[in-house]
């Protein structure tokens, strides 16, 4: 029997959700600090900005990323005394590097659900201590007879893939550059940056090649860290601010495990997410209706790559944009005006810090030296991640 | 908004699969379940959820895998790291909250695949504090437990021993039970104290198989079969995973069933549930779960477990399909076959081991050693 689909049911929630505070911690290398302490200070900041209590929180999300960094069977067990889970309904979801715009969506339906009038999202990530290299972690992420015996690493396919993209647009390595140079020096106005620096093309065309085309600025670095979040229901952000901003949309979706099978120059992934997150939302033209983004950019040519499968250049068209400082802080549609991962750091789940939560900032007009200079009432955040296979989009407004 | 089960699938359970690839065992039951439903997942499903955890399928990022065994292939799709019941909870939102009409979950275990299970659950522990004492299997913090909860109650061997020849002799009924066996009191009682105060038996072996519901609202329910089987309450809830702090009094079964009663609004537990899948991977946690999950008076349960009322034809029969200890431990697909089988009971169709009042129906499942999280489901007719 054929299902047919009730008109008008689709995305009918039981209530509303909002943001009301969020916060994260500095991202570098923190030998000193265990994952559990990471989370406390994360949850520690969005709850004083929240302006709530530990005994507030009804129920928390964790999102973490692999178990293989930390070492940790079960890792969100772990982390559960650190992050207020303790004594409370708590859930780790798990989508790999997209789990950073994933854990607010998590939030999202906790709270629009009924099921929480106020849920604390806290995403942590603790790369140091994966020895030699945070790399070596992701050698347990491939198919075990397929791909395993090529010994392929991360690097490699993003360089097929950063290939492809440049090929398909005739796109000059020069003009995905800019996005390095851009986001590093947006980094410069925040507090966490890990690498934040003012640099130049040159510089990223003369660094050191880590697999053709990628050279090392063209990369994110491993970094350890947290960030939370506070989503509410209605009745309880009208208690805390005047100004909480709404989720509006939310979407994700996930590719065929065989990535070798798909054209890598267009992110379909992001494209299904951006979709359902904009029917949502009610966006039909997010390049008009889009005042901010922040798009994944663990690779400058990824900002690019995300900025099409949002929907917020056509194909082929963001390195142009870039160019043209359309996209810079002061630019008409400010991207990754944290300073992205490139310039702040890739600590993979809590990347929410950079994304949801920095959207957040800039829409509360919270983000300090970081505000984009035009106004803004409606933004996007995305993230991407197992391999190349999963869009997380999240859409924003400050208006109701 | 009522949320309804509208379609089961499972593959196995069996103690080894070596002639089966995991996503064998999850395409079978996913075929099952859509068959079941009379949907097509490309076209009318629009979330999927599976429930896994990397170091149990020995993946990094296990989520890659899941989409294409699953028909998911560009559409939501993720993973809940937890028990099958954590992502039933998980759809029962997508559902309310209207992100889904119809939505999927998925648990399984390829348990034959890991050759250091021991090792594997060493790593769930605090690096600094537990890992390193001594080179003790795990098992005997569930020993401790055990320890601390029959002194506490004053259980006797034989009363343990009770639970162990009942799951056991339940799943002689079962014919996806592997581990079922005509047992006595007398062979518990030889078996070998590994862990002292538990014995061998005690312990639920290992299973492989795989559990796929489709879950879906009122409307659609009502479309596609006349008995929908209604998942009426969910509830989840943690304590700390560290030994030296958390209660050892199933608080979590507790405290997850108050959630879950509250929203199918039962108010006393012993006499609105019929039956109930629990969670039995140690013979004593069976007992310690009744009493979290209310079913029974605390310091009364062992005694009734002997007198036969939590048996198949007693008053409240608990773990009818043979629980873990027939089954088998089932990872995170072990709420997957408690609730499998509470679904089965209540639409009637649980073959030889079928109940003849099933009108509602609690399953719920424990995270494993070394955490103190669990979930529980209701699911009524």
């Amino acid at each position: 029997m054929e299902v047919e689909k009730i008109k008008g049911l689709k995305f009918a929630k039981k209530q509303d959700v909002a943001i009301v505070g969020a916060g994260m911690t500095t991202w570098k290398r923190r030998l000193n600090e265990t994952g559990k302490e990471l989370s406390y200070i994360a949850v520690k900041q969005a709850l004083e900005e929240a302006g709530l209590t530990i005994d507030d929180i009804e129920m928390v999300v964790m999102g973490s990323a692999p178990d293989t960094f930390d070492g940790l069977h079960m890792k969100g067990e772990y982390l559960l005394d650190g992050s207020g889970g303790s004594d409370r309904p708590y859930m780790r979801v798990f989508v790999g590097g997209g789990t950073g715009v994933f854990a607010p969506i998590a939030g999202y339906w906790h709270v629009a659900s009924g099921l929480a009038d106020v849920c604390l999202v806290v995403c942590e990530e603790k790369m140091s201590s994966c020895h030699p290299h945070p790399q070596s972690g992701f050698k347990g992420i491939w198919d075990p007879i397929l791909e395993r015996p090529l010994t392929p690493n991360l690097i490699w396919i993003f360089a097929l893939e950063m290939r492809r993209y440049m090929h398909v647009h005739n796109i000059k390595h020069e003009d995905i550059a800019l996005v390095s140079v851009k986001n590093k020096r947006n980094a410069l106005d925040h507090p966490c940056a890990q690498v934040a620096e003012k640099i130049t093309v040159e510089d990223v065309l003369n660094s050191e090649p880590m697999a053709l085309p990628v050279r090392r600025l063209d990369v994110s670095p491993p970094s350890d860290g947290a960030a939370a979040l506070i989503m509410v229901a209605p009745h309880i952000a009208r208690q805390l601010t005047d100004e909480p901003v709404w989720v509006d949309g939310v979407g994700w979706a996930l590719d065929t495990t065989m990535w070798t099978n798909r054209d890598l120059y267009f992110p379909r992934y992001v494209a299904e997410a951006a979709k359902m997150a904009y029917k949502m939302a009610h966006i039909t033209d997010p390049k008009k209706q889009i005042d901010v983004a922040e798009p994944y950019d663990p690779f400058d040519y990824k900002e690019l790559h995300h900025m099409e499968g949002l929907g917020l250049a056509r194909k082929g068209e963001a390195p142009i944009l870039t160019k043209e400082g359309v996209t810079a802080r002061d630019g008409d549609l400010p991207t990754c005006p944290s300073g992205g991962l490139l310039g702040v750091g890739n600590p993979i789940a809590a990347t929410m810090g950079v994304k949801a939560c920095e959207l957040y900032w800039q829409l509360a007009y919270r983000a300090g030296k970081r505000q984009v200079a035009k106004e803004v009432t409606t933004g996007v955040c995305q993230a991407w991640g197992d391999l190349m296979q999963v869009g997380t989009v999240m859409v924003m407004s400050n208006k109701r | 908004m009522r949320v309804a089960v509208v379609g089961v699938g499972y593959s196995g359970f069996n103690a080894n699969t070596p002639d089966l690839h995991w996503k064998e065992i999850m395409f079978e039951a996913a075929v099952r379940a859509y068959e079941d439903a009379g949907i097509n997942p490309r076209r009318d499903v629009d979330s999927f959820i599976t429930c896994a955890e990397d170091i149990w399928e020995g993946f990094a990022i296990f989520d890659e895998f899941v989409p294409d065994q699953l028909g998911a292939v560009l559409k939501p799709t993720c993973t809940i790291c937890g028990d099958f019941l954590y992502g039933l909870a998980t759809a029962y939102m997508h559902i309310t909250s209207g992100l889904a009409e119809v939505a999927v979950v998925e648990a399984h275990s390829k348990a034959s695949d890991i050759l250091t299970f021991g090792e594997v659950i060493k790593f769930a522990m605090d690096p600094i504090w537990l890992r390193q004492i001594g080179n003790a299997h795990p098992y005997y913090f569930a020993a401790l437990e055990m320890a601390q909860y029959i002194n506490e109650c004053c259980i006797t061997e034989e009363q343990i021993a009770s639970v162990v020849v009942k799951n056991k002799n339940n799943a002689r009924l079962n014919p996806s039970a592997p581990y079922g066996g005509k047992v006595g009191i007398e062979d518990v009682l030889n078996s070998p104290m590994v862990f002292d105060p538990m014995r061998k038996i005690e312990i639920a072996p290992r299973a492989d198989g795989a559990v796929v519901f489709v879950l879906a609202n009122e409307e659609i329910a009502k479309k596609l079969t006349d008995s929908p089987v209604w998942l009426k309450g969910v509830g989840w809830w943690s304590e700390t995973s560290n030994f030296d702090t958390m209660s050892f009094n199933a608080m979590y079964a507790a405290k997850a069933a108050k959630m879950a009663y509250k929203m199918a609004g039962i108010t006393n537990a012993a006499k609105e549930v019929d039956f109930a899948e629990v969670d039995d991977r140690f013979a004593f946690k069976e007992i310690q779960h009744i009493e979290a999950l209310g079913l029974s008076k605390r310091f009364e349960t062992a005694t009734l477990m002997v007198e036969g009322y939590f048996d198949r034809n007693g008053e409240l029969p608990i773990n009818v399909s043979g629980g873990n200890l027939g089954v088998g431990n089932l990872l995170e697909a072990t709420g997957g076959q408690k609730a499998l089988e509470v679904v089965l009971q209540l639409r009637g169709e649980a073959g030889k081991r079928q109940l003849s009042k099933a009108e509602v129906g609690v399953a719920q499942a424990w995270r494993y050693i070394p955490t103190a999280s669990g979930a529980v489901a209701v699911f009524g007719v």
